[in-house]
């Protein structure tokens, strides 16, 4: 056996926040060999970034490593002086970061960004610098290479700046590269080209890499070597099929459980004793023939000022309690069309019918005083910008009632509010605080309370669980199916997460730049897609193994 | 290149957007001078004693016996055809008389707005750089400072100890002595026609007579354009861009200054550009106290004796600059950010 290129022994790392200080790590022991790629997940505060920013002495100021010691290629670079840092940096190792937009300089030309890294460690000309960045372009398969030279990170797509930052991060040839969640915030297709590029580039230089994610499938389709990690500790660590298949420690069983894969049931995403009591629903019986279906969306059109189309004829139909994915990527124009569906947006062209009155025609900034508004709602994607920071959790859940059920403050009122946190299973305690003082499920739990708080009949989701943990989002799913199946309400369920969709929809549209690619059954469209960019969005899916794997014992 | 042309059609449409405004600012002017207490008529009268005849007699040379509208449709078509009147004070058109005084103030105000840039941005630097240390309180106790000592209190107190302890100074009364020769004006910016001139001595002379006003004037904009630099250096160094520069290991300066300070920058030109322009027009203290031959002390000599014209005429000027500093500060912006064009 080599000598390990990394060694952290018992590290431990303290951040100082206003609330007093804070153990990130406790007690964290790794080994990395060389060539090896380790999957570091957990879910967010688990400290897996912590990990890598503290072996690349990134902490922030606020962060200082309190015991323990890092070894990189024998040497103790635990408390490494700001020069020694300086050499390692980019020379040794490199890290890739989340939102690769942000991480990029947005001033200065990608060329001029990779030329610096590379100017920073090697004795080149300008010259060479740029000629050694474009062969780095190349590397990383980015279109037009030359042209890109000069363009500005706004000017490229996320993945395409992801590509960049990996060039910038393998320009000195690192021995050691730590890509934080580099591919959250992608589409799925894009998440897949990235990282089998990033995964074909580091096996070419041999490099050593730790791929820090909080996707199971991810860290399962790239490593050989996966460790979990749960605040701060190491819980389990092994080969991703055993560690996966059979997770011996209960908050590693609890992540498998809960991460969705091509199989699972919204059931099975939280362990029995902790999932909430099953309430007795009746099917509810089919309507009469020639009842107007709840929704009729016809041939709708939404254009931009410059003429662009961002969805062109989009038409659909459902009825009350069913509930319909809107899948594509970014750009497809799913949340465009579901804004207007939830008439936030106005349609440039064509009807919707909602129990048979249309209400296209009405202005969007009208709709909220039509009687309609309330039996539309509407599931934000992010829990926390969603909620108005000076309202108290009770007052996000009676504004609706205030404003659209016409309620007034008092008994009623407050009963009403608690009973809407009693049915999304948010502790009446909780009520008077304010959004920051909860966590993203509690907040994510108000969101859907004022939503269904005038007993809407058709809720439109928004992305509803992608700000959330896996763990969280089990129980957020959980709850949503539930209420609809007690309200009958009926979902337009909005998701880049196939996975998700599938367990939560009955059926499913593919949306590709603006357009319907197909649609149909949920189970049919994925287990036997018609269309190939349908099939190519489903085999993009990272999977954590064989089906047999997904339940616990 | 396509984003200078860009940048150039933002420019022209933001200046045509602006004309309305500076319409707006020329009609509101001259209703606010009709409404203000002070009858010019008796005031340029040839005396206290003059009689009402003599009186009327100047009201209808002035044309103020004619109505409101028709005095305002007169104004605009002079104004129109660039005649901005004739001071009663100096018996000279108006626009010659600010021609004349323009340079002066620029040239101050000028000089001030890059003492205080020089100082301000590697105060602020410094500061953001380490926050809550000594040097971040220090740098807020000078601008505290700064703003908070009236500009013609910290000009006498220069004045005191530079002119008056130290000697340093020349005497503070106007741009240069009045016995040295003055070259002739081609720009009327007096370093510059010194510099055109060859007259290096004459230009020591009037950079000397410069220094004492123009340090009093950046005193009182150091403090927002440091704080500015301060909190957007704050921004900047906290980013993820820059967390990247130092993942790859680049030096200090570089990423101080390369990635950090060239983002910060973006605001401080915006700041700079309404601290320019608000200096301009509001310097007329420093003006006062330096005998300064600028066009806020003769706007404001103007308004004192009723003289509608040259208070209008200095108005239209100011807001005429502050639509070129703005449209200024946009082409800047567009270089400085090669977002703002898509945007």
């Amino acid at each position: 056996m080599m000598s390990p290129l990394l060694e952290i022994d018992n590290l431990g790392v303290t951040f100082s926040t206003r609330r007093g200080l804070v153990e990130a790590l406790r007690g964290v022991s790794l080994s990395l060999q060389p060539g090896e790629m380790l999957g570091l997940v957990g879910e967010s505060g688990s400290g897996k970034s912590v990990t890598g920013f503290a072996v690349t002495g990134l902490l922030d100021k606020a962060g200082r490593i309190t015991a323990g010691r890092v070894k990189f290629k024998g040497q103790d670079i635990t408390r490494a002086s700001g020069a020694e840092l300086r050499n390692l940096h980019g020379a040794n190792m490199a890290m890739i970061f989340q939102n690769p937009r942000a991480a990029l300089n947005p001033i200065r030309a990608v060329g001029a960004q990779i030329s610096d890294a590379i100017l920073s460690h090697r004795r080149l000309s300008k010259q060479e610098a740029r000629s050694e960045a474009l062969k780095l372009l190349h590397a990383v398969q980015i279109r037009d290479p030359e042209r890109r030279l000069d363009a500005y990170p706004h000017e490229l797509s996320g993945g395409m700046c992801q590509r960049v930052m990996i060039a910038i991060a393998i320009s000195c040839n690192p021995s050691l590269l730590i890509a934080d969640e580099p591919t959250t915030g992608l589409d799925v297709t894009t998440q897949k080209v990235v990282m089998d590029l990033l995964a074909r580039v580091v096996a070419e230089r041999g490099m050593t890499t730790i791929l820090i994610t909080h996707d199971l499938g991810l860290a399962a389709h790239y490593c050989r070597r996966v460790v979990v990690m749960e605040q701060g500790r190491l819980v389990e660590e092994g080969a991703p099929q055993t560690l996966f298949r059979a997770p011996q420690h209960a908050y590693t069983k609890r992540l498998v459980a809960s991460s969705p894969t091509a199989t699972s049931r919204v059931g099975d995403l939280v362990p029995a004793d902790q999932a909430p009591s099953v309430v007795e629903v009746k099917e509810r019986p089919t309507p009469a023939p020639g009842t107007p279906p709840l929704l009729d969306v016809q041939h709708i059109v939404k254009r931009f000022d410059d003429g662009a189309a961002a969805v062109a004829d989009f038409s659909m139909t459902m009825t009350a309690g069913e509930s319909v994915g809107l899948v594509g990527e970014s750009g497809s124009g799913k949340s465009t069309t579901a804004r207007m569906i939830c008439r936030l947006i106005d349609p440039s062209e064509g009807d919707i019918l909602f129990d048979g009155y249309s209400i296209a025609k009405l202005p969007a900034r009208d709709f909220h005083r039509s009687s309609l508004r309330k039996e539309i709602q509407i599931v934000f994607q992010d829990p926390h910008e969603s909620l108005n920071p000076r309202f108290t959790a009770f007052d996000c859940i009676a504004h609706p009632l205030l404003r659209l059920a016409g309620l007034r403050p008092g008994d009623a009122l407050r009963s009403r509010v608690e009973e809407c946190a009693d049915r999304v299973g948010l502790p009446r305690e909780l009520l008077s605080r304010f959004p920051h003082q909860l966590s993203g499920g509690q907040k994510a739990r108000i969101g859907i309370a004022r939503a269904i708080a005038c007993r809407p009949r058709l809720l439109v989701l928004d992305e509803p669980t992608a700000a959330l943990d896996v763990s969280v989002q089990a129980v957020v799913l959980q709850l949503l199916d539930r209420l609809r199946r007690e309200d009958n309400l009926a979902f337009l369920f909005v998701s880049h997460d196939l996975n998700v969709v599938r367990m939560m929809c009955s059926r499913t549209i593919v949306l590709r730049a603006g357009g319907i690619v197909e649609q149909g059954e949920s189970l049919a469209l994925f287990t036997n897609p018609q269309t190939d960019y349908t099939r190519e969005l489903i085999e993009a899916i990272p999977h954590i193994g064989s089906p047999a794997s997904l339940l616990p014992a | 290149m396509g984003t200078i042309s860009a940048t150039l059609i933002r420019a022209g449409r933001r200046f045509l957007s602006s004309l309305p405004a500076l319409f707006g600012v020329l009609v509101f002017t001259f209703l606010l001078m009709r409404v203000l207490p002070g009858d010019p008529a008796v005031f340029f009268a040839s005396g206290p004693s003059a009689g009402k005849e003599e009186i009327e007699i100047v009201r209808k040379q002035l044309g103020l016996d004619r109505s409101l509208p028709e005095q305002l449709g007169i104004y605009l078509y002079d104004v129109g055809r660039g005649n901005l009147g004739r001071s009663m004070m100096t018996g000279q058109p108006v626009a010659r008389d600010l021609r004349q005084r323009l340079p002066a103030s620029l040239e101050l105000t000028l000089t001030a707005l890059v003492i205080a840039l020089i100082a301000a941005v590697p105060l602020g630097v410094l500061a953001a750089l380490r926050p809550n240390s000594l040097i971040d309180h220090g740098v807020r106790l000078f601008c505290s400072l700064g703003v908070c000592v009236p500009t013609f209190v910290s000009g006498l107190l220069l004045i005191y100890v530079f002119y008056y302890l130290l000697g340093l100074a020349p005497d503070p009364t106007g741009r240069i002595d009045i016995f040295a020769s003055v070259p002739p004006a081609r720009t009327g910016f007096l370093m510059v026609d010194f510099l055109l001139a060859g007259d290096f001595e004459g230009w020591w002379a009037a950079a000397r007579q410069l220094m004492l006003p123009a340090l009093t004037m950046a005193l009182f904009v150091i403090a927002p354009l440091a704080r500015i630099t301060r909190a957007s250096m704050l921004v900047s160094l906290g980013s993820d861009f820059v967390r990247t520069a130092r993942s790859i290991g680049l030096s200090r300066w570089q990423i101080v200054v390369t990635y950090a300070l060239r983002n910060a920058m973006l605001p401080v030109i915006t700041i700079a550009g309404i601290v320019f322009s608000t200096m301009l027009g509001a310097n007329v203290l420093v003006e006062k106290v330096f005998s300064w031959p600028g066009v806020a002390s003769y706007a404001l000599d103007a308004l004192l004796v009723s003289d509608y014209a040259p208070v209008q005429g200095f108005v239209l000027l100011m807001a005429s600059i502050f639509v070129v500093v703005n449209l200024l500060v946009d082409v800047l912006y567009g270089i400085a950010d090669p977002r703002a064009t898509v945007a």
